[in-house]
Parts: C-alpha cells; sequence; structure tokens
C-alpha cells in the first residue's frame, strides 16, 4: 500500500531527502517535468493540453521529530522538538536516532520511586532523554551526533474497518493524494509541489509558488479531528467518514468564500461528501502561497486525521478516497466554474 | 540457546496479571529441552522439573510471568473504550501508545487524547488524566461489542529493540527476563553434575501481590528457594547504587536467608562473575516475600537484574547481566552439597 510506504519513510522539517527521493521515484513515469528547487521542495508538473490556467497541488512531505540538543556525560541525548510536538506523548516510546537510524528509547523515572505529585506532572523537553544504550558521551559520539534528527518508531497499519493508524499521517496523506492526481491526465497544466518545511512556518511552499507561477493553488492536508470520545460537537473541527474537510479560516490564511462556495456546488453536483474544516487554529501551506507574487487563488482540502503529531494518527481510508476525487473534480471544473 | 531471540518472544508476548495463560505454550516450548516434567498447578502456575541425581531436596527458582496492562471499562457510544489500570502503570507513558485488546480476538488500537487545540494552556501542565484517554479501534460501538467486552485485558503493542552495548528494551521485562534466566539457568545445568531436584516456576499475578509464589512454594514444598526479579538500575532521577551491566544483583535483607546469600556471593567469587549486592531493609516487593513464610518457612534468595524505567514500554536491561545471572544460578545449585542438612542453619 502506497501510504504504508510513504508513512514509513522518515522525513523531518529540513530532511526530507528520503521522501523526496522516492516520491520522485514514483511520479517519474507520469510526470513531463520534474526537479528540485533551492529549497528542496520536489516540483512535478503534467502538461495540458491547453496553457492556462496553471494548477499547483501542494501536500508537505516533512513531519513533526525531534532532534539531538547536546549528549550528556553519561551516555544519553537531550533533544529538542523539530515542529509542534506536544510533550506529553513521548515518554515510554521507542525512537530512531540520526542517519544510522540508532535505536533510542525515552524512558522516565519509574512509578514506585515517584512522589504521588509527580504523576500528576508531565515531564517537560529537558527532563526527557534518550538512552540509546551507550555509557558515556565518548562512546555516543561513534554513533551520533549533535544536530541529529530522532524519528517516531511506530509503523503503518490497517485499524478496524476501513481505519489506518500510522505516524506522519500529516502530511504523507497529501503527497499521497496529489501522487493520485499525477497519474491522471487533465486538460490543463498541473504542477505537484511536495514542500519542504511546513512543520516549523510553512518555508517551502512560498518558495515553489514562486517557481511554479499557478493560476490557481489546491493544498492538501491530513488536518486535525477531534471527533473523539468526550469533545463537544461543536469543538470537533472535522469528523472521520464525513469527506474531505474545506478550510474557511485558519491562523494563516482567510480564504475566498466566493470559490469555497463553487468547491461546494462541484462536490454536491457530483456527490462528493465534505466537510467545512470548523476551527480557525492551525494553518498550513496557503498561507504562504496566496501571498506568493502578486497573490494567489488558494484553497486548503484536508483529509480528517486523528492524534496528528503523535506516534499513532488515525485515519478513515474512504476519505482519502473522497479527497483525491473532489481534488479531481476541482480540476476538471477550474474553467467551467471559472474558479480563476 | 539463542536468549535474546528468547527473550524477544517472551517480551513480545502478552500475559497481564491474570491473564496469563497464552504465554504456555511459548514456554513449554522453549522449555521442552531443557526440563523433565511439567506441570501446573490449580492457580495457573506452571512448574519445570529438571531432575538431580539424587532428588532428595527440591530448589525451587520462581520467576514472574505476569506484566502490568490495562482493563476494558466501558465503551461509549462513539465507539471508544474506556480503560483503567491493572497493576502499577504510570498514566504518563499511555498517550500515543499503540495497543493491543485482548478480545475474542487480539484486537488493534492506539490509545488517543483531547487534542490540544481543545485544551487550556493549564492542561498543558497537567499530566493527562487515565479517565481523559481512550482506546481507538476504527470501529463502531457495535462493530467493538460483537468483539470485545468490559474486562478484557489490553496490552501495549511493543516490538523488542536492541540498543548499543548488549542493551536491549522492550515491554515486560519485568519479569519475562527473569523466565529467560531461568532458562539459561537450567540449560547450563544440563553440562552441570546436581544432586537436586530444581522446580524452575514461572509464577503467575506478582504484579498485583505475589498471589502465585504463594500457591507455587506451598505446592513445591522446596529446601532452598530463589527469586529472580528486576531491580531499579542507576538512571537520572533514580539514585542507587546498582548499575546496569554490572552484574546479578545479589539480595541481602529480613527476605533473604543469610546461608543462601552467602552462597550466592561466594558461587559468584569463585565463578568470576560479575555482581553487586542490593540492600532490601524491609519488603523486597518480589515473590521472594511470598515464598518465604510459605509452610514452616524457606530458606530463600533474590537474584534481581538491574533494569532502568521500570513499568514503561520502553523497559530496558543488559543482556550480560541477564546471561550472567543464570550462569550464577547454574553454579550455585551445582555447587549445593548431597546433603542439604546443617547447610541452612543460622
Amino acid at each position: 500500500m502506497l501510504l504504508k510506504e510513504l508513512t514509513d519513510l522518515m522525513g523531518a522539517s529540513g530532511d526530507e531527502k528520503e521522501v523526496r527521493e522516492k516520491i520522485k521515484e514514483i511520479v517519474k513515469p507520469y510526470v513531463d517535468e520534474l526537479y528540485v528547487d533551492k529549497m528542496g521542495n520536489l516540483i512535478a508538473c503534467k502538461k495540458g493540453k491547453k496553457e492556462k490556467p496553471k494548477v499547483m497541488l501542494a501536500a508537505h512531505m516533512d513531519e513533526v521529530a525531534l532532534m539531538v540538543k547536546s549528549i550528556n556525560e553519561d551516555g544519553t541525548l537531550s533533544f529538542s522538538p523539530v515542529g509542534g510536538v506536544d510533550n506529553r506523548i513521548l515518554v515510554s516510546k521507542t525512537v530512531k536516532v540520526g542517519e544510522k537510524r540508532v535505536n533510542g528509547v525515552i524512558g522516565a523515572k519509574p512509578i514506585h520511586l515517584q512522589k504521588r505529585e509527580e504523576q500528576q506532572k508531565p515531564l517537560d523537553f529537558d527532563a526527557l532523554y534518550i538512552d540509546i544504550g551507550a555509557t558515556s558521551k565518548e562512546e555516543a559520539l561513534k554513533h551520533v551526533s549533535v544536530g541529529d534528527y530522532v524519528y517516531f518508531d511506530a509503523n503503518f497499519e490497517l485499524l478496524g474497518n476501513g481505519y489506518v493508524k500510522s505516524k506522519a499521517l500529516d502530511d504523507r496523506i497529501g503527497c499521497n493524494v496529489l501522487i493520485e492526481i499525477l497519474k491522471r491526465d487533465y486538460e490543463y497544466p498541473v504542477c505537484a509541489a511536495f514542500t519542504v518545511q511546513e512543520e516549523v512556518g510553512l518555508r517551502g511552499a512560498g518558495v515553489a509558488a514562486y517557481n511554479i507561477e499557478p493560476d490557481f493553488a489546491i493544498v492538501v492536508e491530513g488536518t486535525v479531528a477531534a471527533d473523539v470520545s468526550d469533545s463537544e460537537p461543536h469543538l470537533v473541527s472535522t469528523e472521520l467518514g464525513k469527506g474531505p474537510a474545506i478550510s474557511l479560516m485558519d491562523r494563516t490564511t482567510l480564504y475566498d468564500k466566493k470559490i469555497i462556495n463553487k468547491i461546494v456546488k462541484i462536490a454536491e453536483e457530483n456527490g462528493v461528501p465534505y466537510q467545512f474544516r470548523r476551527i480557525a487554529s492551525g494553518g498550513n501551506d496557503a498561507g504562504k502561497i496566496h501571498l506568493t507574487k502578486g497573490g494567489i487563488k488558494a484553497i486548503a482540502v484536508s483529509v480528517p486525521c486523528r492524534y496528528i503529531h503523535s506516534f499513532n494518527s488515525v485515519a478513515f481510508l474512504e476519505d482519502f478516497n473522497n479527497t483525491v476525487k473532489l481534488v479531481d473534480l476541482i480540476i476538471k471544473n477550474i474553467a467551467k466554474e471559472a474558479l480563476i | 540457546m539463542d536468549y535474546k531471540n528468547l527473550l524477544k518472544k517472551l517480551c513480545e508476548s502478552h500475559g497481564v496479571s491474570g491473564h496469563e495463560r497464552g504465554i504456555y505454550d511459548l514456554l513449554k516450548e522453549e522449555f521442552a529441552t531443557i526440563s523433565d516434567e511439567v506441570t501446573e498447578d490449580k492457580f495457573g502456575n506452571l512448574f519445570f522439573l529438571k531432575k538431580g541425581t539424587k532428588g532428595k531436596y527440591k530448589v525451587m527458582l520462581a520467576a514472574h510471568l505476569d506484566e502490568i496492562g490495562l482493563i476494558v471499562k466501558d465503551i461509549d457510544d462513539k465507539g471508544f473504550i474506556k480503560f483503567t489500570t491493572v497493576g502499577g502503570v504510570d498514566q504518563r507513558t499511555l498517550p500515543s501508545q499503540e495497543v493491543i485488546v485482548h478480545g475474542k480476538k487480539n484486537i488493534l488500537g492506539v490509545i488517543g487524547s483531547k487534542p490540544p487545540h481543545l485544551l487550556s494552556s493549564g492542561d498543558m501542565e497537567k499530566a493527562i488524566k487515565i479517565e481523559d484517554m481512550y482506546i481507538d479501534v476504527g470501529m463502531s460501538k457495535k462493530e467493538i461489542e460483537e468483539l470485545i467486552k468490559i474486562g478484557d485485558v489490553i496490552t501495549i503493542k511493543r516490538e523488542f529493540r536492541e540498543l548499543l552495548n548488549d542493551y536491549v528494551s522492550g515491554k515486560a521485562l519485568d519479569d519475562r527476563a527473569g523466565i529467560a534466566v531461568m532458562a539459561i539457568c537450567l540449560e547450563e545445568l544440563k553440562k552441570l553434575y546436581h544432586y537436586h531436584d530444581v522446580y524452575a516456576v514461572a509464577t503467575l499475578q506478582e504484579e498485583v501481590g505475589v498471589r502465585g509464589a504463594t500457591t507455587s512454594a506451598y505446592n513445591v514444598e522446596p529446601d532452598i528457594a530463589i527469586a529472580i526479579d528486576v531491580t531499579h538500575g542507576k538512571a537520572r532521577g533514580v539514585s542507587t547504587e546498582i548499575e546496569l551491566a554490572r552484574g546479578p544483583a545479589i539480595g541481602k535483607g529480613p527476605n533473604i536467608h543469610p546461608a543462601v546469600y552467602k552462597g550466592l556471593v561466594d558461587t559468584a567469587k569463585e565463578y568470576n562473575i560479575n555482581h553487586q549486592i542490593e540492600p532490601l531493609p524491609g519488603p523486597s516487593g518480589t515473590d521472594a516475600w511470598a515464598i518465604q513464610i510459605s509452610r514452616g518457612g524457606v530458606p530463600t534468595g533474590l537474584v534481581s537484574i538491574p533494569l532502568r524505567y521500570m513499568h514503561t514500554s520502553v523497559e530496558t536491561v543488559n543482556m550480560k547481566d541477564i546471561i550472567n545471572s543464570g550462569k550464577l544460578l547454574a553454579y550455585y545449585i551445582a555447587n549445593l552439597p548431597e546433603e542439604l542438612e546443617g547447610q541452612l542453619c543460622y
């Protein structure tokens, strides 16, 4: 399964090479032009029968991870997050350190030796460390180095009835959508940008958009779904099983309501389920793309994912399929609906 | 015998206290070539007997088979499973774990909680409470109810990992490491001459109050017993003299018979086995505590494997300590005299 291949790859912000090389190999047979720009974005373009309008698709290759900050005298490693990582999910996990993917574990003081109040307090990044089995700083340095990226050691697996679980669904699931689109032919030129460094401040997307110069951009994300046990209906943001989530507003973009209405019309006319992303927090590559050059029309369509930025996020496969359908329909209807 | 692989298989098996039966087949298979007889008592403890040349006296080894875990408390209308703990689980080790719910079949799940955007900044300063976590198995309530019932147990799914320098990490090393030590001891004893019958016992329900040790010691009626468990090794925030990779920790204190302690230390010295002394001023918190007061009293010893991050799913030990513990026990047993009368006097 392609989604398994993509999510099992390790690619933190600034270290997207493994993901880039894999996607390059996958999309090569389908595209007319394939290049890596100066930021490291992978750009894959297909010509259309017509020259215009040019459509840009964007999905980010990078995932949240950790980085070795210092190597301690006892051979343990201190670390910082790369992107938004909740420190409370890290204790009692296994990780892979550096290019050699050295095994490490994040342990903690045993419950037997804790004071009662310690169990109520999360361990912050300063209190956490990685144990690779090295007995001294000198020995650790033979295997790892300061600045090494540290990856969540978690695998893709099918879950329950039609669900999947893995790390990095944000945004390898978006990369997967783009790959599916590149397998199809369109009337208009389509450029897929597999962007870098989204998780540390949307660093890649603006550069990609500048280079591509599209008339219209569709950002495909894996976004937060909070349709969980105890959340209020107005706080769920998105729900699994309800189709792709269309963004209205987030911390980085106010999406054009006229365009949103047309997207909704396309979905409804074609019987593709959709929902709105119903929180204003967070942001995505559209934030940079829509401000590039003199301004680019941009929308964001997302596959809802529970527990994003963790070792085990969960998505519903039918939502992925419907996201591919919706993106496909948007591209096909771009002129008819006068989206630009 | 590939001991690391044995340990991997043991740790990747699942047996929460009271639900250890799933590991019996693996144990029976692994112990088949190193023991003469397998029996089970009413409580479910498994006994592997390796006969001695004389068989007048009985030496009991005990390592517990059970591990801490979780148990299904409720299935909510949205299809999320609420749970509580079996044994001493630190709630902070649970968010974002992969789990197996042991229902009609083994079902994969992940532990979730409210995403950060739904929390206040004050919430982020607090550990997530177990009441606020749930297991997501990707099914509706109706689908779940076909497969999972309240009271089903849950374990963390964790692949065994090899670290540098023969360190290994996994879940349930407490006390599957002790089970591996028993296997190593029996394997060593195949090469040695020993007078006494050796009962290697995989005990149940240690984590909820050393219960299997109580019935198994009564049933074996041993002349000498040695429990094998894990103990806290030095790590950040843990002040102890015991360190990993420095050899088995031999317990000393009220729970330990002085002659057994001395015998173990002397054996370690004689065979140049690295070892450490573990001071146990009170309850040892191991099967040794129950065995010592079985029937008319049992001269009891304790050999512990130093371990970091106890009761997390990344418990870490050093393979050398495990192998040395097995050898120490084998040499100790092989060196016991034919006549034990008088040997264990105070």
